[in-house]
């Protein structure tokens, strides 16, 4: 479910004009409607594009929360490569669809 | 009337948005093929155009994903991203309602499709049209396929989409083109953007061009993951054109891989006899 809560968050950061509203008005207070965990919200909140790509958010919707933190085409590449490094592989979502078909 | 013309192409937003960075020949050689199948959208006087496209989380999302939407709105809006990012005005697009509905209800004789009255388009059909319909003024009638979060419709749908959607349209009066865009293999907004498996791109598009049905419907999810990344499963844009030219084959007009663009850039045509 936590993966979908950020996910949804973020979709909706990057679709609706008034959720963007409110990130720029009061983050805190819009943060409190989705159930994420300690960890999501730190990263949520330091704009941590590494670590959320590592929790398994879809690229598709990541890209658009690095472009509006203010981040270059290749900024947004360079954080997933780190995030990668230091936290480890992605650990849910899309990019794990073969785990566990991986011998 | 009957399907006028069928095409394919890609609709990476690097297209656009960081059109300025690749290789300029590369560049102008595949505008310029874009070009030509405006061309030939355009000698083909369609009444309007179906863009059977892999919308990228706009409209769509994880609490309510339809495998198949098509659009019944006078109306869309896009593009649905930045302006700036993606190096496209904002802009209102015809549609067609009293079309789409007699599509919608012949499609759903056979495929359980969605239907949206409102729609916002992403690069996936915002770059399409900048390149063939420049002027927008061309009556859009929009599909989705879901290709962004599994589980995702069977190939073998898509294609069956694409036969439902040929006869629907052989059905109408109008004069109708239809386009389908979509990446092969590439790995779009991950750490490996700009990767591109050229051999897989060429086997799947020889089996496209030739109309091989058994080949096009014959990956798993699981093999296009490993092969192409997640943006291969933008595949079933291709199946559906495939499907409503069935018996026909086509013309690869221009393939290449821009790295920078994040997709193997594609033009294609199908006969539509
Ligand atoms: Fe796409």
């Amino acid at each position: 479910m936590s993966l979908y809560c950020i996910q949804k968050l973020l979709y909706q950061l990057n679709r609706d004009p008034y959720t963007r509203q409110r990130y720029h008005d009061n983050f805190e207070s819009l943060l409190e409607e989705y159930e994420l965990t300690k960890e999501e919200l730190g990263a949520i909140r330091e704009g941590d594009i590494g670590l959320l790509y590592v929790m398994g958010v879809n690229g598709q919707i990541l890209m658009h929360y690095s472009a509006l933190i203010g981040q270059e085409w290749d900024e947004y590449i360079h954080a997933m490569k780190e995030g990668v490094k230091s936290h480890g592989p992605v650990r849910a979502g899309i990019y794990t669809l073969l785990k566990g078909s991986e011998s | 009337m009957s399907l006028v013309f069928a095409g394919a192409c890609s609709h990476a937003p690097g297209i656009t948005g960081r059109s300025e960075r690749a290789d300029p020949k590369l560049r102008e050689e595949f505008y310029r093929n874009l070009g030509r199948i405006r061309e030939c959208l355009e000698a083909a006087r369609p009444d309007a155009l179906i863009v059977v496209a892999a919308e990228h989380f706009a409209n769509f999302f994880m609490d309510n994903m339809p495998a198949y939407c098509m659009g019944m709105s006078d109306e869309y809006e896009g593009p649905i991203e930045d302006e700036e990012w993606l190096a496209i005005k904002r802009r209102k697009i015809p549609g067609n309602p009293d079309l789409s509905k007699r599509i919608i209800c012949d499609v759903m004789q056979k495929i359980d499709l969605a239907y949206a009255e409102e729609w916002k388009f992403d690069h996936g059909i915002m770059v399409p049209l900048h390149f063939l319909t420049p002027r927008y003024d061309l009556p859009v009638v929009p599909v989705n396929i879901n290709c962004q979060g599994p589980p995702l419709s069977p190939l073998h749908r898509a294609y069956e989409l694409g036969r439902t959607l040929r006869a629907a349209c052989d059905a109408q009066p109008e004069r109708i083109a239809l386009l389908g865009t979509g990446g092969m293999s590439h790995w779009p907004c991950t750490p490996d953007s700009g990767k591109i498996n050229v051999p897989w791109d060429k086997a799947f598009l020889d089996s496209f061009i030739h109309n091989r049905r058994e080949d096009l419907i014959s990956y798993t999810d699981e093999e296009i993951f490993a092969d192409a990344g997640q943006g291969g499963f933008e595949i079933r844009t291709f199946l559906t054109v495939a499907g409503a030219t069935e018996g026909s084959t086509g013309e690869l007009l221009f393939y290449a891989p821009i790295p920078v663009y994040a997709v193997g850039c594609t033009v294609a045509t199908m006969a539509v006899e």
